[in-house]
């Protein structure tokens, strides 16, 4: 059928899905590892989920069988919770969502519900953000490296645009004044008007949460240019080592110029592993942020059925807090072993306390110091040991040879697995020569993900 | 709330304009029971709500049969050794069981021997969401979509608040039913080419909210062919598809695509949802449909923004593959749904009222022509504010469904008990009489249309029975032989 008959959206490839952090999962897909029926098949390390400690919840599960019934003091709710479609959402699900939240926070600060929009996932949240704050063709600042499905999830149906805001690792790829200076400056070269400013923290894919002094510079800067600042705070919960986890929030304390422009966006999806239940939240000082947002939140509320046991599941402080410590703990424990094994191998990853994954340095292993040379070494990861992580390109780090590398969707066995394939493959020197086994790399999908490695040079033509 | 400047300017046009369109009157009466909800006991006076299409007829079935079917839910003893996979669970194609028990739930529901293709099945956040990613799909920014009127308020919200698309009425009438006809489908295209936009498609809702009524198959075929020549698309929103209680049988627009080989089926696109039928709106089970492939791709990428969760997922999964439940669900959810429709129109033409015939829905689309003051929007909205002030019904006025014709109101009978719809009943009846007793006492003057007031030329008929009133009306009956 003619593309013209379909919307131009439906026609472009803004979905993000052309690029090489969904290229590796097609390739995990088609040869899925499995300890037995494929153990040569890839394994998936480019998926940042949180499988650790689901038997916590289903032991709560097991010893609370109301929810699962819908039941309710004793009385059976199903009816109410069938009708329930506010989208206000079920205020005893807000609350406890919102206590939980002030809990990860060290209880420094207090969420108010009324505060606090749900949506489905932090993917909706983010976009309904863009939506509220942003015009067509304006544009948030983000510091690179970020996650890759933030440019569907800010871009695609809005019309936003992202400029990045580089970071580097001659000092941890924190995000300094000056960085953020030269970022809104190149926007106005390229004659977007900037509208924020979006970060993560703690990040992803680095790992690390933001500092203090980051946190005052980003709330000083968007001050400053009269904008606005999002933090996408959804690994908050994985937070295993010190520093402590400072949350935006906190860094507004004593700032009554700041709430109306600083937007958290929360999820249970990487601190609680329940992404299948599309759990996201919204928190903004803007009343009329928050109105705007809960309008268009009908256009992806939360199961009420999820809703409400969520609200029984987070209202349990005694589990919540019990879940949480062994959580962190048991993601430490995961961290180091990778930390260890990647060392093992020769190979070093940025320092980092938080997240389900580490920010990997193969610099050292780069046949050349370019993005070519991380697509190739990528390949050879990939297809040769079998190993599906993600290169730093695809979350825009300016710097090629760094990939990021999930710990805490397997096994302990398959982190070991993998980790002895690394080894030996940088122990036998593949990673410097050609091995000889040519590996075929699709020639659409290398046309694809060299077009995209310039187009991010080509927006500025604007 | 008022816009102060700090925060303001700081916000985007779509946060601040009226695209949500909860502006509208269709909002206001809510309001209305909100403030005042009626209660059997608590507050016998207070407003029942009848502005809300729900289905709260059969969620007794469901209950029951959750209750013996442990296993459906991932958080029972029964059910947790799943909970693992489907808490993880966050693939847009879905569960595949879940696609499996929707595609062959939808043909079940429409009786016509359709199969459905679970790989085409994409999910959305409710119909709500599912109008949306066609819209964003189909559609460039101030593009157009035509939409018979009247048509649910809304649409204007789902399908123009984010995308930026237009919506341009196709003008029915109650002359011949409401029906869609060619050369009202010609005429909004025409409109449409002359203020220089582009007409991506049309919309239809099948079975109508509000009207209640099935297209017949004439107007399918109207409609297919109409966009085959226009190389336009057509959506057809179904939610209602399994709220046909009576006869003629539901024909949906995929009975037309198997019956006409000839019709380019990568324009046609259906909306359904779990929320009318199964009376399940707080799940947010939402299905976009599509007989073209690239649609269903994109259409799939963009329900990352508006998945239905696993868990909800996994127990519909299991509800739905239950054939034997299916069946006897659908089954007395027809006849019960009968039942009331059966009750409220006959009790209501009793007092006067006439609804249009309608043979599903969970509402009825009644004709209270004869009480308007005046033949405008405004009569309209008068009338409609006495309803909620005297009658203290919510009950949805026609001009928020953007209904061309004054005096029509959508009133809901399936979101409330058999008690509950007794005491609306009797508020009807003491409201129309109390409305006789006005009329015989002013002289049946304010009846009139002022328009019948500058008038010059006299019509033949007597001032008894102009064409405004009902021909019902007690004061007709009085003045007409026998």
């Amino acid at each position: 059928m003619h593309k013209k008959l379909l919307s131009r959206k439906a026609a472009c490839n803004s979905h993000g899905q052309d690029s090489s952090y969904f290229l590796g999962w097609q390739a995990y897909e088609k040869n899925p590892y499995d300890r037995i029926t494929n153990p040569t098949g890839i394994i998936q390390m480019g998926l940042a989920e949180n499988q650790l400690s689901f038997d916590l919840i289903e032991s709560w599960l097991k010893s609370h069988p109301d929810p699962a019934g819908f039941i309710r003091d004793g009385a059976s709710i199903f009816r109410e919770l069938a009708l329930f479609q506010d989208y206000h959402g079920l205020p005893a699900f807000k609350k406890a969502l919102a206590n939980y939240m002030g809990y990860l926070r060290g209880n420094k600060v207090r969420f108010e519900p009324s505060n606090l929009v749900l949506t489905a996932g932090a993917t909706s949240a983010n976009e309904t953000l863009m939506f509220c704050l942003a015009e067509p063709g304006e544009a948030f600042l983000l510091p690179t490296p970020y996650y890759p499905g933030f440019d569907r999830d800010l871009k695609w149906r809005t019309g936003v645009e992202i400029v990045p805001i580089h970071c580097s690792s001659s000092n941890g790829f924190q995000i300094t004044k000056a960085a953020l200076e030269q970022a809104y400056q190149q926007a106005e070269k390229c004659k977007l008007r900037v509208k924020g400013v979006l970060t993560t923290n703690p990040s992803n894919p680095l790992g690390t949460t933001t500092t203090r002094r980051e946190l005052d510079t980003l709330i000083n800067f968007v001050v400053a240019k009269d904008i606005h600042l999002i933090s996408d705070e959804i690994y908050s919960g994985t937070t295993f080592d010190s520093p402590r986890f400072i949350s935006v929030a906190e860094a507004m304390i004593g700032r009554d110029d700041v709430s109306h422009r600083v937007h958290i966006v929360y999820s249970l999806s990487k601190d609680l592993g329940l992404p299948g239940f599309r759990v996201g939240a919204i928190y903004s000082g803007n009343d009329y942020v928050v109105a705007a947002a809960t309008k268009m939140s009908s256009f992806g509320l939360i199961s009420s059925h999820t809703q409400y046991l969520l609200s029984v599941l987070l209202s349990d402080k005694d589990f919540t807090r019990k879940y949480t410590e062994e959580n962190k703990k048991r993601l430490k424990e995961r961290h180091k072993l990778l930390a260890e094994g990647l060392r093992e191998a020769g190979v070093s990853c940025l320092k980092s306390n938080a997240g389900l994954y580490c920010w990997v340095d193969m610099r050292h292993l780069l046949k050349s110091k370019t993005f070519e040379g991380e697509m190739e070494l990528w390949k050879k990861i990939v297809f040769e040991v079998g190993l599906n992580i993600s290169p730093g390109s695809s979350c825009h780090c300016v710097e090629p040879g760094w990939f990021r590398v999930c710990f805490a969707n397997m096994s302990v066995d398959t982190l070991n697995v993998a980790m002895q394939r690394l080894k030996t493959f940088i122990d036998t020197g593949l990673s410097s020569h050609d091995s000889g086994r040519r590996v075929r790399w699709p020639a659409r999908e290398k046309a694809n993900w060299l077009l995209r490695l310039s187009s991010s040079d080509r927006k500025c033509e604007r | 709330m008022e816009f102060d400047a700090p925060n303001y300017p700081l916000l985007s046009k779509m946060a601040t304009n009226d695209g949500h369109g909860e502006k509208s009157s269709y909002f206001d009466g809510w309001k209305a029971y909100d403030s005042d909800p009626f209660h059997p006991t608590e507050n016998p006076e207070g407003v029942i709500q009848m502005g809300l299409a729900e289905n709260q007829l059969c969620l007794d079935l469901m209950q029951e049969w959750i209750k013996k079917n442990q296993r459906a839910s991932i958080c029972t003893e029964a059910g947790v050794s799943e909970f693992k996979a489907i808490a993880n669970f966050q693939d847009y194609h879905g569960l595949p069981e879940f696609r499996e028990a929707i595609a062959k739930f939808m043909g079940k529901v429409r009786g016509e021997g359709i199969n459905f293709d679970p790989a085409r099945i994409v999910m959305s956040g409710g119909a709500t969401g599912a109008a949306e990613i066609l819209a964003f799909c189909l559609a460039d920014p101030g593009e157009a979509f035509l939409v018979p009127t009247p048509y649910y308020p809304a649409f204007d919200r789902d399908l123009r608040w984010r995308t930026g698309i237009q919506l341009f009425p196709i003008h029915c009438e109650s002359t011949n039913h409401f029906k869609i006809t060619q050369s009202a489908l010609e005429s909004a295209y025409e409109k449409a080419q002359q203020a220089n936009i582009r007409v991506k498609g049309v919309l239809v809702t099948n079975p109508s909210n509000p009207l209640g009524t099935t297209l017949d198959k004439k107007t399918l075929r109207t409609l297919v062919s109409f966009i085959n020549a226009k190389r336009i698309h057509l959506i057809c929103d179904e939610i209602f598809a399994g709220t046909v209680f009576s006869e003629p049988r539901f024909v949906g627009v995929s009975k037309i695509l198997e019956e006409d080989p000839n019709c380019d089926q990568s324009l046609i696109h259906i909306t359904y949802s779990l929320s009318k039928v199964l009376g399940l709106p707080g799940f947010r089970v939402g299905v976009v449909y599509s007989y073209n492939d690239t649609v269903v791709r994109c259409a799939r990428r963009m329900s990352s923004f508006g998945l239905v969760s696993s868990q909800t997922q996994y127990l519909l999964a299991s509800m739905l593959s239950d054939d034997e439940f299916t069946t006897e669900l659908i089954a007395e959810s027809r006849r019960r749904l009968s039942k009331r429709h059966e009750i409220f129109t006959s009790r209501l033409a009793q007092e006067g009222i006439q609804c249009l015939e309608s043979n599903a829905g969970l509402f009825c689309w009644m004709n209270l022509k004869m009480l308007l003051k005046e033949s405008t929007v405004e009569g309209e909205l008068e009338l409609w504010r006495r309803i909620i002030d005297d009658m203290k019904l919510n009950v949805s006025p026609g001009s928020s469904f953007h209904c061309s014709e004054p005096g029509w109101f959508r009133v809901c009978f399936a979101n409330i008990d058999d008690e509950t719809m007794e005491v609306a009943l009797q508020r009807f009846k003491s409201f129309m009489r109390r409305a006789k007793k006005k009329r015989w006492q002013n002289g049946l003057r304010l009846s009139f249309p002022r328009r019948f007031e500058g008038m010059t030329t006299m019509t033949p008929m007597t001032p008894m029975t102009p064409s405004l009133l009902s021909p019902h009306s007690p004061v007709v009956r009085a003045t007409t032989p026998a």
